[in-house]
């Protein structure tokens, strides 16, 4: 199949804002609309964009890792922030919060919900890369097999 | 809603009447449009003309979260029309070929 070069023109410039707007909308989901699963779902559009236009071999290399990883590591991320409650003798996934005062008067206030966001985050992108992926790899094997059953 | 003054609250309503009369004929283009492009130009036009409506009904309650909504629905409204778009390129593609 021929990529088109608008196509590919277009997503150089909306692959970057689809991921930076991906992680602004994770970060924001704490205390306004947004969270892991938009982000991810937004992120994992990037990719599926990418797919799309160069191909799934060339979206695979910059991706970097398996989407079977991604999920994996998500899942892990979000057993994790549970467990960290667990040690610390709360109930499981009970939100805990730290305060941090950086140096150089940075003041952080990290909750292990975010975590658990992230781990959501990239739950999201493995399962839509991971079907889009498949889709577009089964697409043109589908269509001779079909040829072979109308002849 | 007390917030906005007269006129610009009857523009706010007419808009928001017109999109919506907009959006109903995209769905009638929908159901009846006789070919599969047809139909799926119908679909971006539904996905741009929400885009719109929620922009304005973010400005009836003065709520800009509506906003990154419309982003939202604008990226996924372009994703959906390539993928469509591609669907159909290959559907061409293979009558090309059993035609061959």
């Amino acid at each position: 199949m021929i990529y088109s070069l608008i196509l590919q023109v277009a997503t150089r410039l909306l692959i970057p804002l689809l991921l930076v707007f991906s992680v602004f909308m994770l970060l924001r989901g704490h205390s306004h609309p947004g969270g892991g699963f938009v982000g991810g779902l937004i992120a994992g559009s990037a990719f599926v964009l990418y797919a799309f236009s160069r191909g799934v071999g060339a979206a695979r290399q910059v991706l970097r890792f398996e989407p079977q990883t991604l999920l994996g590591v998500g899942l892990a991320c979000a057993l994790g922030s549970g467990i960290l409650a667990l040690i610390q003798g709360e109930a499981f996934l009970t939100g805990l919060w730290a305060d941090l005062y950086l140096p150089g008067g940075i003041h952080l206030y990290l909750g292990s919900t975010l975590i658990f966001d992230i781990g959501v985050f990239l739950v999201v992108i493995g399962t839509v890369v991971l079907m889009m992926f498949s889709v577009e790899e089964r697409g043109p094997a589908v269509i001779p097999s079909r040829r072979n059953d109308t002849s | 809603m007390e917030d906005l003054d007269g006129f610009l609250l009857w523009a706010v309503f007419i808009s928001l009447a017109i999109i919506s009369l907009a959006i109903l004929g995209a769905f009638v283009r929908l159901i009846r449009g006789p070919s599969l492009p047809d139909r799926v130009i119908a679909i971006d036009l539904v996905a741009y003309l929400t885009m719109g409506f929620l922009a304005t009904y973010s400005v009836l309650i003065q709520e800009e979260t509506y906003i990154d909504v419309a982003l939202v629905l604008g990226l996924l409204a372009f994703l959906g029309t390539v993928a469509f778009a591609r669907y159909i390129e290959r559907i061409h593609a293979e009558e090309e070929t059993t035609e061959l």
